[in-house]
């Protein structure tokens, strides 16, 4: 398949500077989709037979971390001396790929893989030191570990910056309290280590100073609370963190003191370009239930299909998933060619924000046209539909509510803030 | 140890299947994969020369897109490929397709071993490799669960309903495999990108110097006349429990021999 937007009319503002094409050219090249064939080959025959089961069971499925270590998963967007597949150019759509087609057969492992590499493996790569990098990524890549990544605390969410969570640095060593909230991958059997953001001070102009701090499992003082009981995401993990007089040595900061809060918003650009393609996954595959579902389910004698208040609904879902699809991958090529220094992080924030926002609320509302148009079986658990249903909603709320986005597609319009 | 596994390319069984106007399988206008069975082939091979050194190299016989399933074995780390293609191939029976799986692993080099699937899942014959060893001069160990190469001899054990059977033979040999054998792996995302590289050969039955009239529809020692899809299932039978729904039940299942 080609995916090529001559129709998509761009959005994304360009400062004068930089005009480019309102109409960029990108593709999926057949590289693209032969990766794609592997990662759905096995997400149909390793997640879609048994996640029934761990969704009831709210069992986190850790045995298929090292296998999509083994295929590449998640190196691929890191270079081969880490293990990674070492790509010059497009990692991050081929990385897109894979969580679209683990999200289209189940959302738990599609942001398992979302999560360990932009929130666990991306910000270790990005602003690691050497030492740091040898030391978590290799395991990393190899899916041998997890990482994590805690922002969210229980009174900063979309207001990060009002983080409380404190590290003071005495002695060569940092001691850090406080409390964190939500946090992916944290607390599964191979999660190696948790990078949380902290106030480490004041700055001149009297804000807090926010640095970002690695804090390997099991370090005294840091405590991982039980998992939440979660309205989706069952197969995912989820778990608030505490630390109380929790000592890391001096070396655990990663990038530099006080850059903590400019490294997550690079951080969340990436993030949000890869929730867009977990929801793609998802309104994906409710665009396929509801196809096989309307031309063989019958309600007065005929196929409920051939009502056009099913029909039309059903044309509705294939039009956002294609407009979903065109902008997750819009800005998956922004980001790629971002690393190839042809386009700016300006264009990437924008593009990022506009994809999540569209596609999130897509998947929103397939979900809720399939468990419709399943009737009182959209209702059951017997029925994917209703899995999709409940994990749909947390796609509008992570990596920056819907409302966040539209904040951030504001400012990127030049609006008055 | 270089070893030749014969790889088919299939119809994908969730797709519909069609025929052609002479009621061959249609394999050039349906979406085709390798043959999963033929995967558990692939992956021992890879298994035996991990383990030691050696080469795979795959081969198929099929239509253009056939190269599909090479490539899908390249993916998982077979070395080469060999495609042979040819418009007189077309409706070739299992007498055939062996005479032309022969010729062209005979050009391929003579391997230690030669490896194949349990069965193609279209034809489904089970009888290619039989006749490949045969015309190939080697001993034929089929149908193994387990697979060792050690000292110029492979050894397999070959399940049956009843019995277990050890069979041993010298090398070289043809082995075909079953589904037991081992877990095929799914080709990463390294070998995805290596695969591109890698060396895949287009042979035409000239090139093997087999002559055309020795294989194809005309040639076929069987024909398929004509083919019919199957009905579709019908509703089973509702038994409403009215105190006797154990002896209805048991009485269905006597009727249906099932007791
Ligand atoms: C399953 C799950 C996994 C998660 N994983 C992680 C993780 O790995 N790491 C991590 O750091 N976090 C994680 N989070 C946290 C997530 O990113 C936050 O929940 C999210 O950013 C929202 O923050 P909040 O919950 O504090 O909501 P709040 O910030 O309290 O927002 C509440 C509501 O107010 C709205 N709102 C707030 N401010 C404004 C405004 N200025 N204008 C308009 N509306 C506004 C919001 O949009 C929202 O609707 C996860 C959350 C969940 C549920
Ligand atoms: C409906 C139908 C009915 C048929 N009936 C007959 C019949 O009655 N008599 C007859 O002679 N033919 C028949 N054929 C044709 C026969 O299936 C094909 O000629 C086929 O190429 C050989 O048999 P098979 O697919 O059953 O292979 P099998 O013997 O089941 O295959 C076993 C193994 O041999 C190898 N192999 C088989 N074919 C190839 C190939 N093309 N390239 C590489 N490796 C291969 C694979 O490793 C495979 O796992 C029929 C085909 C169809 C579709």
């Amino acid at each position: 398949m080609l995916y090529v937007d001559v129709n998509v009319k761009c959005v994304t503002t360009v400062t004068p500077a930089q005009k480019r094409p309102i109409l960029p050219m990108f593709e999926l090249t057949k590289d693209h989709e032969d990766f794609r064939h592997v990662v759905r080959d096995f997400a149909e025959r390793e997640v879609a037979p048994h996640i029934a089961q761990w969704d009831r069971d709210h069992h986190f499925p850790s045995h298929l971390v090292p296998q999509m270590g083994e295929l590449g998963f998640f190196g691929l967007v890191v270079p081969e001396e880490y293990g990674g597949a070492g790509l010059d150019e497009g990692a991050f759509t081929y990385l897109c790929l894979a969580i679209e087609e683990l999200g289209r057969v189940d959302q738990s492992v599609g942001i398992t893989l979302s999560a360990g590499v932009g929130l666990g493996i991306n910000p270790i790569l990005t602003y690691g030191t050497e030492e740091q990098k040898q030391r978590f990524l290799p395991d990393l890549v190899s899916g041998k570990t997890l990482a994590g990544f805690g922002l969210t605390e229980p009174d900063a969410g979309s207001d990060a910056g009002a983080t409380r969570t404190k590290a003071t640095l005495a002695d060569g060593q940092w001691t850090v309290n406080g409390a964190k909230a939500f946090i992916t991958n944290s607390g599964t059997d191979r999660t190696s280590v948790v990078t949380v953001t902290a106030k480490t001070g004041e700055r001149a102009d009297g804000k807090p100073e926010i640095s970002a701090i690695m804090v390997p499992s099991g370090t005294d003082g840091f405590t991982v609370e039980p998992a939440y009981h979660k309205l989706g995401w069952h197969a995912s993990d989820t778990h608030g963190l505490t630390f109380s007089g929790c000592v890391v040595p001096q070396e655990n900061l990663l990038g530099e003191r006080g850059a903590g809060f400019k490294q997550f918003l690079k951080t969340l650009d990436d993030g949000r370009i890869a929730i867009s393609a977990l929801a793609v996954g998802l309104a994906q595959a409710c665009l396929e239930q509801v196809t096989e579902y309307s031309k063989t389910r019958t309600a007065f004698g005929k196929p409920i299909g051939i009502n056009q208040g099913v029909s039309f609904q059903v044309s509705d879902l294939a039009v956002m998933v294609e407009a979903a699809r065109l902008l997750t991958y819009k800005a998956a090529w922004l980001k790629d060619e971002l690393e190839s220094g042809r386009r700016s992080v300006a264009e990437v924030k924008q593009a990022a924000a506009i994809a999540k926002l569209y596609s999130t609320e897509a998947a929103v509302t397939g979900t809720r046209i399939a468990t419709q148009i399943f009737g009182g079986n959209g209702f059951m658990e017997e029925y994917p539909v209703a899995r999709f249903y409940r994990d749909a909603k947390i796609l509008e709320i992570g990596e920056g509510t819907s409302e966040v986005q539209r904040m951030v597609i504001a400012r990127g319009l030049g609006l008055p803030q | 140890m270089n070893i030749v596994v014969c790889v088919k390319y299939v119809p994908d069984a969730q797709g519909d299947r069609t025929f052609n106007e002479d009621n061959t399988t249609d394999r050039a206008n349906v979406d085709g994969l390798l043959s999963e069975l033929d995967e558990y082939a692939v992956e021992a091979a890879l298994k035996i020369v991990e383990a030691g050194e050696g080469e795979v190299t795959v081969v198929t016989v099929g239509p253009e897109q056939a190269a599909d399933a090479l490539k899908k074995a390249l993916q998982m780390g077979a070395d080469k490929a060999v495609h042979v293609s040819d418009e007189a191939i077309h409706g070739s029976d299992a007498v055939a397709t062996s005479l032309v799986l022969a010729e062209a692993v005979k050009k391929i080099g003579s391997p230690d071993l030669v490896l194949t699937g349990l069965s193609s899942t279209d034809g489904t014959m089970s009888v290619v490799p039989a006749m490949l060893a045969e015309r190939l001069g080697l001993p034929q160990v089929t149908q193994v669960s387990t697979l060792e190469v050690a000292d110029g001899t492979v050894k397999g054990r070959r399940d049956g309903d009843a019995v277990s059977e050890s069979l041993e033979a010298s090398l070289p040999a043809l082995v075909s495999v079953t589904d037991q054998i081992n877990e095929p792996r799914y080709p990463s995302f390294k070998g995805i990108m290596a695969a591109k590289k890698k060396p895949v050969e287009t042979w035409s039955l000239a090139d093997l110097g087999v002559d055309a009239g020795q294989v194809g529809l005309d040639a076929a020692w069987t024909k398929v006349e004509s083919f019919a899809q199957r009905p579709p299932r019908e509703q089973g039978e509702i038994v409403t429990d009215e105190g006797d729904g154990g002896t209805k039940l048991a009485e269905f299942l006597a009727a249906q021999k099932f007791v």
